[in-house]
């Protein structure tokens, strides 16, 4: 099944019979996600199935075994370094854990990839600066130092310093985790409101289901390194497929078991049984 | 024995794929030093946290070993007569081998634990990541303008331990035991040389910076992105680059004295 388009949506993302190995562990063996132009699309699945890894793949942080990922239509798998840097300045990604400079000040880590590549004189900087950090709603924090932020606020500024350049697309890592419920509530509104004033594309991905189903026009599911589930979030709620259930319904138990494998519990406890 | 074969291959395997990284790393951080030189600000910045602020414990030691040659070299010479030469001996030991030696160790210990555990914290942090995603080349900007400022500050530092030592030893010798100043002094003048001694040290600090950074460096960027992981690479630092500055201190000592074999 491959995400439905219209002309005017064809994909910003394309990916094609991704495989991707962690030593000898299978992370993504033949993954296809197509990710349209403009939309919020989620990418969910439980801790370790390599969510984050997607994004690192999507951005040419890591090179997968095989397949195909196109950003823009430009093949990512083969491009060197400065192809690469070209095409990201073109990508804002927030992190996970924000990733702010812990040498410099709010304002300063909005301005570094704007002092980095625009070219600008100071005054303008300032202007551009103050309006990213209006648009989160921390223009009046600009002077505080990243140890002074509280996770949300980071966050905040993390996403501020993302869509510092304009940027067509923003990868999203886990933005919900951890988050108190006033903060969650900030950050999906946030990131609504850019993709639809900026007319970006949005990638998120997150195992908060409730959070991202709520904000995304198409989500996939990815477990046991392919693609169990895609859709829209109505027809992710609907689908029968037993680990997707069990995921999306917060099941402890089911096709992943509650029990990690193990020998017979009364023979672990008691010792050889003879019959 | 088959598994332990195929232990000791593994570890070879890992070993040779470090080595690899490393030389890469060197090559990387040799091709973006123009790059780093080009934005002084960063490396005046790192000349302060790498140079100025391992001052404290630089000083503090030469001044100690200095006391130590002037005292156990007065107890040696003064069974020959000979106490007037005590500055020759702390002069020559100090420019020539103690003074960039001890200094580099001390600052493998004292910048090149805070070196690693920087970078470490920086990739553990996702900081390096981001500097990626921003389509920044952590290079020239973070690892670059540390190594430059390394070895900029490892010979000057390698001096400041000389002298306070040789000022060291002077308090012990003269003041303390009565050597005569006018002889510590002249002896120290006409046998310390500028360019077979004074200048060879230098140049083996300059080596010794570059060697220091480049591991302490290596270990932070190569390290595994977790609390644990920053930790022992932090250990590996102060091992390596202890090791590999006594290493290529008998390297750079047979090639400029070349008395050996």
């Amino acid at each position: 099944m491959v995400a439905k388009q219209t002309p005017d949506m064809a994909n910003h993302i394309e990916v094609r019979g991704l495989r991707y190995l962690r030593g000898r562990r299978v992370i993504f063996d033949g993954v296809d996600l197509d990710i349209p132009r403009g939309r919020i699309t989620a990418v969910m699945g439980p801790s370790g199935s390599g969510k984050t890894t997607l994004l690192k793949l999507i951005s040419g942080q890591l090179r997968p075994a095989a397949g195909s990922i196109r950003v823009d239509g430009q093949e990512v798998v083969r491009m060197d370094r400065q192809a690469l840097y070209r095409l990201r300045r073109s990508m804002g990604m927030l992190f996970q854990s924000g990733a702010l400079l812990t040498d410099l000040d709010v304002f300063d880590n909005v301005a570094y990839p704007v002092r980095e590549h625009a070219n600008l004189p100071e005054p303008m900087v300032r202007s551009l600066v103050l309006m990213k950090l209006e648009a989160v709603g921390l223009r009046g924090a600009r002077e505080l130092m990243s140890s002074e932020l509280s996770g949300g606020m980071a966050r905040r500024v993390a996403l501020a310093r993302a869509i510092a350049l304009d940027p067509s697309i923003v990868l999203y890592d886990e933005p919900f985790t951890g988050q108190d419920p006033i903060s969650m509530g900030i950050l999906m509104r946030l990131i609504q409101s850019l993709n639809r004033t900026l007319n970006l594309t949005s990638l998120l991905v997150s195992h908060d289901i409730k959070e991202a189903c709520r904000i995304a026009h198409y989500g996939y599911v990815i477990a046991d390194g392919q693609v169990i589930g895609q859709g829209s979030p109505e027809e992710l709620r609907h689908s029968t497929e037993p680990r997707l259930e069990q995921f999306l319904r917060g099941e402890p138990d089911g096709p992943v078991q509650f029990h990690y494998p193990a020998a017979e519990y009364a023979e672990d406890l008691l010792g050889p049984i003879d019959d | 024995m088959i598994e332990a074969l195929v232990r000791l291959g593994a570890g070879s395997l890992g070993a040779t794929a470090t080595t690899g990284r490393a030389g890469m790393f060197l090559w990387r951080l040799l091709a973006q030093l123009p790059a780093s030189v080009r934005r002084p600000g960063g490396v005046v910045r790192q000349l302060y946290n790498l140079g100025v602020l391992s001052l404290i414990i630089i000083l503090v030691s030469g001044l100690f070993v200095g006391m130590v040659l002037g005292l156990q070299g007065y107890n040696t010479l003064v069974d020959f007569g000979a106490e007037g030469s005590l500055g020759t001996l702390v002069g020559l030991s100090l420019v020539r081998e103690l003074g960039p030696v001890m200094s580099a160790l001390l600052f493998a210990g004292r910048a090149g634990s805070a070196l690693t555990a920087e970078i470490g914290l920086m990739k553990a942090t996702e900081q390096l990541s981001a500097l990626e995603m921003m389509a920044v080349d952590p290079f020239p900007r973070v690892l670059a303008p540390r190594w430059l400022a390394g070895f900029i500050a490892m010979p000057l530092l390698a001096v400041v331990f000389s002298a306070v030592g040789i000022l060291g030893g002077y308090l012990v010798g003269v003041e303390l035991l009565g050597v005569d100043a006018g002889s510590y002094w002249t002896n120290l003048r006409t046998s310390v040389d500028f360019y077979d001694d004074l200048l060879n040290g230098v140049i083996k600090s300059v080596v010794f910076g570059a060697v220091v950074c480049w591991v302490a460096l290596f270990q932070g960027y190569d390290c595994v992105p977790t609390a644990e992981g920053v930790g022992r690479a932090t250990t590996r630092t102060v091992v390596m680059a202890s090791l590999g500055v006594l290493g290529f201190d008998f390297l750079l000592t047979a090639l400029m004295y070349g008395e050996v074999g």
